[in-house]
């Protein structure tokens, strides 16, 4: 099963190596690790993408919870939540395909935000599935370059994951 | 007060009441060193090898009460560290280790002996720390030692560049710690530990499995307490060997994989087993599957949530300090109007009883060749049971779990989780400092014994008056055995070769050193040795080569598949 594990750890140098080591040491899945700082700026939040059995999983989240760092983990897929991902694409756009990239981008609701004569970079948001089918949308030959920044993720409404 | 960083952390120890440092010196440290002669309130030891100065800061630990202190300088006295540290983390032993670091702007250069500490420790350090600002010294010192001893236990290390160390900053203790990301969890769920007791209470065949958190949390007092009260058999795991009294009746000796043969049935057929601070080790369950065939309701009592349900399904995990737990637990039994079932309990031990007149730690006695098993039993004999034992790791370390019958916590130290060969004097060391003028017997064997003897140097130096009891087989006997039974006796590279004369090289560390060779001399020779009160004697007993340690349970293989002597084999 593929959970969404959200962290809130200290802002301090060294606490993502702790969490990344964890995962390498004792060999669980990691799909995607994003982290930034929150608003409070002495807390950064992780969201990690892992795969596992249920029993992994409460491993995996009790082992977080026991890094000094760490001082909260909620596994945002145990309820509604949320989850985006910014993909930025660069394709090869010339003659007709100029056309018909710009189409399927605003069926994605895509934004193209650089242009060359020959190539646009396209911004892309939305879950996991959605970059994956625009990648499938458009023909593979095309696409010089992808960036995509892993997962973010939320609970939905009263959900709310802060000190 | 203006101090210097170096001062600052002297200052820091003597205020944690930090009676020895266990360390080495190297270019790093060398204001710390300059600190540390200008005072007396702090002691240092000088190790032989940094690996030593943290097992004997590690069975300081063990022994006591109180936090180990080790000082390394940077490099490779931190990579020569690395094995204690990693020992005493699987232990689960809080321990502070300061290390040198190159100065600030040398870091990520190459600098010189500069190697990335906080990076190579990581995986095997409970917490660690990088300081960056002598005004930072105390406050991180001061946290290190409150992580180190709440909660799971375990090393943490402080890392110092030597430039801190000079810098002056302004010098103040905390008084205490708090911190927002860290706060390990005291009492139990109170609705869990009433499921516990009544599922104790209604239990026809319970079980008590107390393991090395019982040592930890000097808890062996309300443990006995709730075997007697609750009438079961109590097991322990080889870290929590004198956690319950092994010469009581209700103790039914170690489990796993070379314990009991009554231990291990009473673990497989109980229908409540109680879990105290011990995690469900490979080497005490064997085969997971194999322990589940049989259904039982486990109650699990751990101050770590990552111990429970992590091998084996617990129906009650209760997360808790023991001792508080354990009290809860006593009080709810004792207000409850139910009794422990007397006649399904007569039952119990009935069947008990039956097991253990299999007498699984007989072995055949010899008039010609020194029995190590006699060698122990012996060594409790003339101890009267009394003594801190030190063990290595192998077949010897085996056989002191089984013979020695430990009565208090805290007098058995072993390396239980990393299995380091060595740690044997260098724990005695650490023991005999922190219990003068007390019997200390370290039990190894020629291979252990080796890699640390050059600490019968520090020995000699410091007055510690170790009994070494080297049972000498010639043999990595527990690789040996291993080979004989698995892989045809074919005995790769097992046989210890080119030993040296033992009691001679004792005698070359101004030491005493005594050869022994036939059964009728054990007893003279380990009451001699323990007369000598101020000598550290070597014994070298030689052994018979070919004896293993049973019962034994295969990898792999359920817990009461045991082979019990050569003859099952
Ligand atoms: C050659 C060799 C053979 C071995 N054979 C055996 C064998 O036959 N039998 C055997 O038992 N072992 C054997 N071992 C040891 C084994 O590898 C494990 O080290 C040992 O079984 C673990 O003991 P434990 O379960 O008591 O856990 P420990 O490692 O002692 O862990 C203690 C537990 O208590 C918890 N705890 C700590 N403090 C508290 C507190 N305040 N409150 C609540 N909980 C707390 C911790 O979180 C942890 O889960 C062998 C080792 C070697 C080297
Ligand atoms: C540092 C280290 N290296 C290797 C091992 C693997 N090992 C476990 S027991 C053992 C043999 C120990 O021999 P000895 O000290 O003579 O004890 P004996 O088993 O003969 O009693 C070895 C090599 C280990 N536990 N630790
Ligand atoms: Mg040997």
């Amino acid at each position: 099963m593929r959970h969404v594990i959200s962290v809130l750890i200290e802002n301090e140098a060294g606490a993502l190596s702790r969490v990344s080591g964890l995962f390498s040491a004792r060999g669980y899945n990691i799909e995607s690790l994003t982290v930034a700082p929150t608003e409070d700026v002495s807390l950064s939040r992780m969201t990690i993408i892992s795969t596992g059995s249920d029993d992994i999983i409460e491993q995996i989240t009790k082992q977080l919870n026991k890094l000094i760092e760490v001082v909260k983990v909620v596994d945002l897929s145990e309820a509604a939540h949320v989850e985006r991902e910014l993909m930025l694409i660069k394709v090869r756009a010339t003659g007709k395909d100029r056309e018909e990239l710009k189409r399927v981008a605003d069926i994605f609701r895509g934004r193209i935000i650089d242009v060359t004569d020959s190539t646009y970079v396209i911004e892309l948001t939305g879950n996991t599935s959605k970059l994956d089918s625009f990648v499938g949308a458009i023909d593979a030959s095309l696409i010089l370059e992808t960036v995509r920044t892993g997962v973010c993720g939320i609970g939905r409404g009263d959900r709310i994951l802060r000190l | 007060m203006l101090l210097t960083g170096a001062e600052i952390v002297v200052r820091c120890l003597a205020e944690e009441k930090v009676e020895y440092v266990f360390g080495y010196p190297g270019g790093a440290v060398l204001y710390l060193y300059d600190e540390l002669f200008k005072q007396d309130a702090v002691r240092h030891v000088l190790v032989r090898h940094e690996q030593a100065a943290l097992h004997a800061a590690d069975a300081y630990s063990r022994s006591t009460d109180r936090v180990g202190v080790a000082l390394v300088t940077s490099g490779p006295g931190v990579t020569n560290a690395i094995t204690g540290i990693a020992t005493a983390y699987m232990d689960s032993i809080p321990m502070v280790i300061i290390s040198g670091q190159v100065p600030t702007a040398a870091i990520g250069q190459d600098a010189f002996q500069e190697c990335d500490t906080v990076g190579i420790t990581r995986p095997c350090v409970k917490h660690n720390f990088l300081v960056k600002d002598a005004k930072d010294i105390a406050s991180t010192i001061k946290k290190a030692f409150y992580i180190a001893k709440t909660g799971r236990p375990g090393p943490v290390l402080v890392d110092i560049p030597k430039d801190i160390t000079i810098a002056k900053a302004e010098y103040e203790y905390p008084k205490s710690v708090t911190m927002r990301s860290y706060n390990p969890i005291i009492k139990g769920h109170q609705g869990q530990i009433k499921k516990a007791v009544q599922l104790l209470l209604d239990a026809k065949r319970p079980m008590i499995y107390a393991g090395g958190g019982v040592i930890l949390s000097d808890c062996s007092e309300q443990l006995t307490k709730l075997v007697r009260t609750l009438g079961a058999p109590c097991t322990n795991t080889l870290m929590g060997l004198g956690g319950y009294p092994a010469t009581d009746r209700q103790f039914v000796g170690m489990l796993g994989m070379h314990g009991n043969y009554e231990a291990n049935m009473a673990m497989q057929y109980c229908d409540v087993l109680i879990a105290v601070g011990a995690r469900f080790d490979d080497r005490v369950i064997g085969n997971p599957a194999d322990f589940a065939r049989i259904a039982r309701k486990i109650i699990h009592i751990d101050i770590d949530p990552s111990s429970i349900s992590k091998r084996v399904k617990v129906d009650v995990p209760i997360v808790g300090n023991l001792p508080d737990v354990l009290d809860d637990i006593l009080r709810l039994l004792d207000a409850s109007a139910d009794r422990p079932d007397q006649e399904a309990l007569g039952e119990w031990w009935k069947q008990i009883e039956e097991w253990r007149r299999r007498d699984c730690l007989k072995y055949k006695q010899s008039d010609e060749i020194i029995k190590p098993q006699f060698v122990i039993e012996k060594l409790w004999e003339v101890t009267k049971g009394d003594a801190f034992v030190t063990s290595d790791v192998g077949q010897h370390q085996m056989w002191a779990a089984q013979y020695y019958k430990f009565d208090k916590p805290r007098r058995w130290l072993n390396s239980g989780g990393l299995g380091t060969m060595g740690v044997g004097i260098p724990y005695g060391i650490g023991v005999q400092l922190a219990h003068p003028g007390s019997p200390v017997a370290v039990v190894t064997g020629e291979g252990s014994v080796q890699m640390n003897i050059q600490e019968l140097s520090t020995c000699k130096q410091y007055r510690i008056p170790l009994k070494i009891c080297s049972l000498n087989n010639r043999y990595l006997g527990m690789v040996r055995q291993w080979q004989e039974i698995i892989h045809g006796n074919r005995y790769s590279e097992s046989y210890m070769d080119s030993l040296p004369d033992f009691p001679k090289l004792a005698e070359a560390y101004g030491h005493v050193g005594m050869r022994i060779e036939k059964p009728g001399d054990v007893e003279g020779a380990l009451r001699e040795a323990f007369k000598r009160k101020n000598d550290l004697v070597f014994l070298d007993f030689q052994v018979d080569q070919t004896e293993n340690v049973y019962p034994m349970v295969m990898g792999g293989k359920g817990l009461t598949d045991m082979i019990l002597s050569s003859e099952d084999l």
